[in-house]
């Protein structure tokens, strides 16, 4: 498939622009967001705490979101949280997807015992269910955003290794690869220059799928406060953090989940989207 | 057939043994003494402390130590909480079944709503009316429960105060255990009703009611979406035209001849989705303070109560595989035409 022809396929998905849309915008704010950011995300204005965003009455000029509970900017942190969010989906992606590819090719290439001895990892590790194994992975290395970034991507890496598995295997039957193989091609240049390639579709969609789950359970990480500790500006903590003025200061729940919300939705729409645009095969209806 | 089972079955084992190795590393990967960090640094007491190290189970070497833990857990001794002074399995099945009712109740919640949704997003595909569905769906899909918890008690209970922010059922009301389920244990308990009739029972639906909402959204729309793909499948095949030509009512056609035979894929979704139960109990039962085991979990690892971590993770990742052997087993046995292709 060439190149516009998914461009064609891509633009005419509504759902794909609104997600693509959102993740970049998203990745703008996050680059942007320490000059566009009003306040620094950690500095604390005294006799400003907990002021509602603009829409409410008794908002102030200054803080266009409001403040916390003590006295910081929301809008300055969410926009820091979009940095924060990004960059564990980003890490998160990258790891699972290294570890996956690797093993995954393994598995789907050599096959027997090689696939045997991987796909029972990937059982045991499905066996867990993910945010318990990423609960049980920060109790042992302790709180705090690395390890919730380590955590997260274990858990996330039983999904790339079964894709990247599977196409291998679909691949590895056909003519070109055997033809390279007559020409004398070891394994590694088959996995990676024959194979991989041509495995490419299922695994951008997963990627984009990857970031939204890898955000979300680090998000409830945080929420949980095994994740980023206090005061990193990221939205699970923040959401915690605001538990308890749910009655007083509805705001300060509902922003941070909103931008939850709207990030993940952003990448499992533009997942659906990849999909149905590179893969015709596994489109929807 | 035969053949299918016995190499599940076989798979099966180095999957157990491996979750039995993970949980057995948890205690033991902790950097430093956890004998001390369970104690506080404060110079502990040698006595007590090599009493502890003994009860952990962490006073021989090493290679030494798995075989009698391995041992003690198939006996189903899981060891005894450090907070309480139980037996693991002892908490954990007295917490089960609150994890249960509600685990089905927002399973419930999800199938009565979302298949419905997935059959008229089929029936009318292109339409507004699919489009309004599927994308809901993916917004529910991409909800961040925690959150979405804490959005549902402020409008219901604060905004409305229609239902209770958290617990199981109204303090006053005293449940004896029998089945575990409270709207079951409500209902059949003699005394209970002779003293306060209905009104327990009805307090123990008005406090499952937004849990259950919570916990059940993510699977709602992952039905919806499969139904509908499912859906559509069916709806193109030949026997459906047949069915629709022999003059049959069309909503006889849709159910009887169309929604049967799209019920395979969702019942295996279905059983899925029962397994990732334990994720969404972690996060629901935190935020409606449910006395389950997804609360019991968050609470020991907070207390770094580490033989219920053990414990718990080895019990619940157990459990999950042997859900999702039966699901294999069951969509095998429902499904002639997976039958015949053995393995």
């Amino acid at each position: 498939m060439t190149f516009k022809i998914f461009i064609l396929q891509f633009s005419k998905n509504k759902g794909a622009l609104i997600g693509f849309l959102i993740v970049a915008i998203a990745c703008v704010l996050a680059l942007l967001s320490p000059i566009i950011a009003p306040h620094p995300p950690h500095e604390i204005f005294e006799n400003a705490f907990r002021l509602p965003p603009f829409f409410s009455e008794g908002a102030h000029d200054h803080f266009f979101l409001g403040t916390d509970d003590v006295g910081r900017d929301t809008l300055s942190r969410l926009l820091y949280g979009a940095r924060v969010s990004l960059f564990v989906g980003f890490l998160v992606v990258t790891l699972s997807a290294s570890v996956g590819i690797f093993l995954g090719l393994l598995a789907g290439y050599f096959g027997g015992r090689v696939d045997w001895f991987i796909m029972r990892i990937v059982d045991m590790l499905m066996a867990f269910p993910s945010i318990l194994l990423a609960i049980v992975a920060v109790s042992i290395m302790g709180p705090g955003l690395i390890n919730t970034i380590f955590a997260v991507a274990i858990v996330a890496c039983p999904q790339f290794i079964r894709i990247v598995r599977a196409s291998v295997q679909s691949e590895v039957k056909k003519e070109y690869v055997l033809a390279a193989r007559s020409f004398g091609a070891t394994h590694l240049r088959l996995m990676l220059k024959e194979i991989l390639p041509n495995c490419m579709a299922p695994l951008i969609v997963q990627i984009s799928l990857g970031f939204s789950d890898g955000i979300l359970n680090a998000a409830a990480l945080g929420f949980l406060g095994l994740g980023a500790q206090p005061p990193t500006p990221e939205w699970g903590t923040m959401l915690a953090d605001a538990r308890a003025f749910i009655v007083s200061d509805p705001w300060l729940v509902t922003l941070p989940g909103l931008c939850i919300l709207a990030i993940v939705l952003g990448f499992n729409l533009l997942g659906d989207g990849l999909r149905d645009a590179l893969d015709p095969k596994l489109q929807r209806h | 057939m035969k053949d299918f089972f016995v190499a599940r079955l076989k798979d099966l084992l180095p999957t157990l043994f491996g979750i039995s190795l993970i949980s057995f590393f948890i205690i033991r990967m902790i950097p430093g003494d956890p004998v001390l960090l369970l104690l506080g640094e404060r110079g502990a007491d040698p006595v007590v402390y090599q009493e502890m190290k003994k009860e952990l189970g962490l006073d021989k070497p090493m290679a030494s130590q798995y075989v009698p833990y391995l041992g003690n857990a198939l006996r189903g001794d899981f060891g005894k909480s450090i907070i309480s002074k139980r037996e693991v399995s002892e908490e954990f099945w007295d917490r089960f079944p609150a994890t249960l009712e509600l685990g089905l109740a927002a399973l419930f919640f999800a199938a009565v709503i979302g298949i419905p949704l997935g059959i008229i997003s089929a029936i009318k595909k292109g339409s507004f009316l699919d489009f309004f569905f599927m994308t809901t769906s993916l917004v529910g899909y991409s909800m961040p429960i925690f959150w979405w918890g804490l959005i549902l008690i402020m409008i219901f209970s604060v905004g409305f105060g229609l239902t209770p922010v958290s617990g199981r059922i109204d303090i006053f009301y005293e449940v004896p255990t029998i089945t575990g389920f409270y709207l079951i244990d409500t209902l059949i308990n003699p005394t209970l009703l002779k003293e306060e009739g209905l009104a327990p029972f009805f307090s123990a639906i008005d406090h499952l009611i937004l849990p259950a909402l919570a916990m059940g959204t993510i699977p709602l729309a992952v039905l919806a979406r499969m139904t509908r793909s499912s859906m559509l499948e069916v709806l193109d095949e030949d026997y459906m035209r047949t069915a629709t030509a022999k003059g049959l009512p069309p909503f006889r056609v849709i159910m009887i001849h169309g929604f049967r035979n799209a019920l395979i894929p969702i019942i295996t979704v279905m059983g899925l989705l029962f397994g990732s139960i334990v994720t969404g109990a972690i996060l629901t039962e935190t935020i409606f303070s449910w006395p389950g085991i997804g609360k019991w979990l968050v609470a020991s690892i907070n207390a770094r109560d580490y033989p219920v971590i053990q414990g718990g993770v080895l019990f619940i990742a157990s459990l999950i595989v042997f859900i999702n052997l039966s699901i294999d087993f069951l969509s095998k046995i429902i499904n002639p035409r997976l039958r015949s292709d053995d393995l």
